[in-house]
Order: C-alpha cells, then structure tokens, then sequence
C-alpha cells in the first residue's frame, strides 16, 4: 500500500479507535428509574427479641454467685415480621430470619420500591419476637415524594424504633 | 463439526480477514490486532503513571474526595485534568484489548495443551480488571460513583457473605465516613497489584514476552488518548447525594454495564453469568479438541550441548542439563508440559543439515511426526524427479508452514513444495542444500509479521536467512535466489502472485543468474 494511503488508514483507524473509547465512556446516557418516580427504600438490621424466663430464687441460689442472672434467655433469637403499608395497601410482608448457625444474629432486609412521585400515606409495622401476636413497633406518616427522591425506612432503637429518613435535613 | 468448532472457525476468519486488512495501513510490527496483550499491559502503565498523580493530590475525605478530583480537572485541566482523562481512557482501552485478547486466543484455539496455564491464568485477571476499573469509578464520589456504590453493593448482597446487607453502608448521607475512602484506595492500588502479579505469572511460561508494544503503536494509542482528553475530558458528575437517585448517568459502558443489566434482569441471572462464564472459561481447555502433537525428542548422541533450541525456543520448553554420556558437555532437555511441537528447535539445530553423508539423518533435536531425516527425504524425491534442467523454465522449492498458507496448492512439474510443522523448523542449509541439488529458486513463506502461530517462527528464520542468528545461510548462497514470503491462512492467492513474480525475476538473466555450486551428497549407509 502506497505510503499516504497506509498513514491516512492509520489516522482513520486511530481515530475510529479514540472515537469509540471517547464515545462508549459516557454514552449512552443511562437512567435507572424513570423521571417521575421516587424510591423507597425499606432497610434494616436488628436482633430479634429472646423469649426468656425469670428465674426463681430457688434457681439462682443454686447458681454460682457470679451467673446468678436473673432471666434465663436461650442462645436464638425471634423471627421478625414486617408490614409495610402505602395508603392502606400492603405493599410487603415479610418474616426475617436471624443470620448465624445459631439463629443468634441479627435479621436483616434490604428493599427497594420504586413509586410514583407524590403524597402518601406510609406506614411500616414491626413485631420483633413472635412470641407475642401483635406489632410493638409501628411508624405511620403522611410523606411527600419528589421525583427521584429517596425515603429510607429504618430502624434504630435510639431514634425511636422506625424511622423514615428523606434526607438529612428533612427526616419524618 | 461440532458447534463450538464452527463458532470458533468463523471468528478465526473474521480475526484473520481484520488482522490482514490492517497490515496494508500498520505492518505486521505495528499492527494492533498482532499485539494486543503488549497493548494491554502498555495501558496498565499509563494507568499505574497517572494513578500515582491522581494519588498524591486525593483528599480522601467524604467532602475532600469530589473537590480534590474536580479542582483537577477544572482548575488543573493542563496536568491533573489530562492525566484524569488519560486514567479512564486507558482503563476502558486495557478492558477492549483484554477481552479482544481473550477472544483472538480462543478463536485461534491457543487454550488448550501447553497454552493451558497462560489460559488458567489469564482468566481471574478478568475479574481483577473489572473489580479494579469498578472500584476506580468510587473514588470520584460523584453520582455516577454513588449509583455504581449502590449498585454493587446491592448486586454483593444477592450473594450470602455478608451478615448485614452491604447497601445499607450508601443509606442516607450520614451512611458513610471519611474512612470509606481510605479503605476503597488501599483496594484500587492493592487490586492492580494482584493485577500485575497474575500477569506476570500469565507470561511466565514463554520466552521473549513482548512486555511493549513496538514505539509506533505506543505513540500513536497515546496520541489518541490524548487527543481524547484535551476534546472530551474526564468530568465529574455532580457529587453524590445519598438522598436522591442519580438519573441521566453518563456511564461508562466498559466497566459498568453490568449494572443496567442487572436492572435489566436479575441479580440471580447476572451472578449466573459470571460464574457461568467463568466456569465456562475455566472448563474449555477441558472440552475435546485436538490431539496433542508429538513433542520435541532429543538425542543424546547427537546433541552437542549448544543450547540454540534452548534459546530459540518460544515457551521455554527447552533446558539444559550436564550431559549423561560426555563429561563436561550440556544437553538438551524437553519438558513435555510446555513443548509446542513446533519444530523450532530442530531449525535451530546445527546438527539438522541435509548435507551430512548419513544414510539417516538424526539431529540433536528433532520432531517425530516429521524428522528432519524425512524432509531431506522428500526434498530429494522431489529433486530427482525433476529430471534435467530446461533453459528459461526456473524450478522452485517452496518451504511452507502447517499454519501459514498452504504451499501444497503450488505443486507442479517445477515447483516442489515441502509444508512444515512451522517455519520456523527450516535449517537455513536446506535452502543452500535444494540450490546446490538443482532448484534454481528457493521461496520460504511463513505467517504474516506478528501473526506466528508459534510467536517467534518466522522471525528466527528470517534472521537465520539474513545471517544474523545462527544457525545461518552460508554465504556462498546468493540472497537473490531465495525469496521470503509471509502469507497467513487466506493469503494463498497472495503467496502464489509472489512465487509467479519470483519466477519470471528469475528468468530474466541478471545477478541472480549466480548460484552456488552444484552438490551432491554422498551416501553412507551406516549411522
């Protein structure tokens, strides 16, 4: 091949090469939600209750002075059930299982819901030791979704229990 | 023929019909489909000369992390910017060339046999490019960063590792702590690390490694990534925010298209990919295909210890040890694991000439399903059935190559063609041998430059011809009766216009009308 021909191949061909690099690295554009919907995000990690038994005094008078605890707890821990609501409709249930051989571990969850921007009324409901029937934990709140907004629900007892979260400026 | 042996032809073809048209505008030396893991590892040095800048200038505090990357590339355009650019570019350029790599090894069948451990080897590095690339795109802490996090986390999270979901770390905005930043740069820079590590126990086991590509090829790559930063530079998006979800992403479809396709399908389907194709990749060296070739026999009697197979030898294959029979001498030792059976090392033998007087021609090295004993036997049988000379009518000996074009197509009243296991096996005195014995021309064809199927063939026989490796041509043969040819696979129409046009040089009387003297051997008919 003559050697123009060869350095004009080589400068199409290097530049087809950049163009594509160049291209590829940004493009196509990519949206993960569509532009009218926000994100709730369901999240948590907790340890379930323990179904434990007080001990009498006959019981602990036997033990040696330094393990006379009063409850009896055994080593697993409780399922937890959780509901989540949105605007009255369930919009998931779920039974978490503890993590560990020894079911002694926390439970976790990780969702997310995708929903279309605007008011709702959310509410999530927590029993965190089956041995009792009903839900000790309960968070209900009208909230306001933006598009592409994020609502965290989540729980930590030293907030409250539930909680939802908007942004660190803005919590529920 | 089963579907994976189509499926594999059909992408040598195509390999074989680009590679061909690029020599026309590069040259076999600076063509860049010939030298693609050069390529790669040339990549992984710009990343490793820009990384260490991008290193010493990053804050790697939560607030620190985005302003420290974008100061670079707004304020400091001129150094930091373009070394930024440059980072990513050749990081989306190593990921091209490395699965380009991957798919012109299996599409030339280079997985199995002695190329088993540089395959084994070279598919967890496909695992550590894509972590390192990945984890790279964190550290700018923009919203593209933040949807990658989330994204990877999340995907982590289908696998049962972790106690507590690791997506809950990227929550809310006070999720994550200055130490986050910390640890993910301890992992870009220990990652490549183990990058560089795997590769080099990748080309471990072959000589020679082309650890660079030619000047040509790295000026020009370089030129383009720098074109490409000075025209689109590397930018951040804006920086993350935990409490929205980034939308309108400008991601790089290289290294982070696994997410859309986790948002396309599943978490379960896309971990079943990987580890689908990991495995896949693993087992297929494992898969049937092609019987091994004898390896390279050495005998003791005949080896003088020289160590040329030892150094021609393209996948170190060859070692010397002390000889068992000759006290102070060395001979040659085949490791069967890593031979290739391509016969190099018989064309590097000195003991592989035709013109000894042996009934049986046994060389120091030899390959049993061709010895160097039964290629003079074939020459021989050609020459003699030549008959006497016709004035105008010049006769060829065409020396070919099993995976180059073939040279049995040429074959006629006064053309005898001999095909080898490589060319790379032709002791340079089998040229001097056929003109003293009646050929008027020699022709030697081989794979195009960088195209040997054995790396190194044609480039130690050309160097051989041109006497600048040894064995050498003698210098009694004039250079203008032999012509070197390189023809790969699909280049038969090209080998035969150049064997025509040899011909008719040859029929016009000129220098070349010179030749070496006549010969012919005496037979000894004990060994």
């Amino acid at each position: 091949m003559p050697k123009p021909a060869a350095i004009a191949g080589q400068i199409v061909l290097y530049g087809a090469f950049a163009a594509f690099i160049g291209y590829f690295s940004t493009a196509p554009t990519y949206k993960q939600i569509p532009d009218d919907v926000a994100l709730i995000k369901l999240s948590m990690s907790h340890l379930g209750g323990r179904d434990c038994r007080k001990r009498t005094a006959e019981e602990l008078s036997k033990l040696p002075p330094n393990m006379r605890a009063p409850l009896d707890c055994p080593r697993g821990r409780s399922d937890i059930k959780l509901v989540l609501e949105l605007d009255g409709k369930s919009m998931f249930e779920t039974v978490m299982h503890p993590t560990g051989l020894s079911r002694d571990g926390v439970s976790t969850v990780y969702k997310r819901f995708e929903v279309k921007a605007g008011t709702y009324q959310l509410a999530v409901k927590m029993n965190d030791n089956l041995v009792n029937p009903d839900f000790n934990f309960i968070k209900e709140a009208q909230v306001t979704l933006k598009p592409a907004q994020v609502l965290v629900v989540d729980f930590n007892p030293d907030k409250g229990g539930l909680f939802f979260q908007q942004s660190a400026a803005n919590k529920l | 023929m089963s579907l994976h042996a189509v499926l594999r032809g059909n992408a040598q073809t195509l390999f074989d019909t680009i590679e061909n048209r690029f020599d026309g505008y590069f040259g076999g030396a600076d063509n860049p489909l010939r030298h693609l893991g050069a390529l790669g590892l040339y990549f992984l040095w710009i990343l490793v000369a820009s990384g260490l800048y991008l290193y010493t200038v990053l804050d790697t505090s939560i607030d620190g992390v985005y302003r420290s990357i974008d100061y670079l590339s707004r304020e400091q355009w001129y150094l930091g910017g373009v070394l930024r650019s440059l980072h990513r570019y050749a990081a989306d350029a190593f990921v091209l060339v490395m699965l380009l790599h991957l798919l012109r090894e299996w599409a030339h069948g280079r997985y199995y046999g002695f190329r088993l451990y540089s395959w084994i080897t070279g598919v967890p590095l496909i695992w550590l490019a894509y972590i390192s690339g990945i984890g790279g795109y964190w550290i700018t802490w923009d919203r593209l960063a933040q949807f990658s996090a989330i994204a990877t986390t999340e995907l982590l999270d289908w696998l049962p590792i972790f106690s507590e979901p690791a997506a809950r770390n990227f929550l809310a905005p006070d999720s994550i702590n200055d130490r986050f930043f910390t640890v993910l740069v301890f992992i870009h820079i220990g990652v490549p690390l183990m990058l560089i590590l795997g590769l080099w126990a990748h080309v471990n086991r072959i000589s020679r490694v082309d650890y660079l590509p030619s000047r040509h090829l790295m000026l020009a790559t370089l030129i383009s990534f720098l074109a490409l930063a000075l025209l689109k530079p590397a930018l951040s998006d804006a920086p993350a925010d935990l409490a929205l979800v980034p939308t309108g992403l400008r991601l790089d479809w290289f290294l982070l298209f696994i997410h859309p396709l986790t948002d396309l399908s599943s978490p379960a389907a896309v971990w079943g990919l990987i580890f689908g194709a990991t495995l896949l990749l693993f087992a297929l060296p494992f898969l049937p295909h092609p019987q091994a070739q004898p390896i390279a026999v050495v005998d003791a009697a005949n080896c003088n210890g020289c160590a040329r197979c030892h150094a021609d030898c393209p996948y170190e294959a060859v070692t010397m040890a002390l000889h068992p029979d000759k006290p102070g001498h060395q001979i040659a030792v085949v490791d069967a694991d890593l031979c290739a059976s391509c016969g190099i090392c018989a064309g590097a033998c000195p003991s592989s000439t035709p013109f000894r007087s042996q009934e049986r021609l046994v060389t120091g090295i030899d390959m049993p399903q061709l010895p160097v004993d039964a290629l003079r036997q074939q020459l021989e049988a050609r020459l003699a059935q030549w008959g006497r000379p016709t004035p105008g009518k010049p006769r060829l000996v065409v020396f070919g190559c099993d995976q180059g074009a073939d040279v049995r197509n040429l074959d006629g009243a006064d053309t005898a063609t001999l095909s080898l296991l490589c060319t790379g096996m032709l002791p340079p005195s089998f040229v001097e041998y056929a003109l003293r014995s009646g050929a008027d021309g020699v022709v030697v064809t081989g794979c195009r430059e960088g195209g040997c199927d054995f790396r190194l063939g044609m480039q130690w026989t050309q160097e051989r011809l041109v006497r600048s490796r040894e064995p050498h041509l003698r210098s009694l043969v004039p250079l203008q009766r032999l012509q070197v040819v390189h023809a790969s696979r699909s280049d038969g129409g090209l080998l035969a216009a150049a064997v025509d046009e040899f011909r008719n040089r040859l029929e016009t009387p000129g220098p070349q009308s010179t030749r070496p003297p006549a010969f012919s051997r005496r037979k000894i008919h004990h060994a």
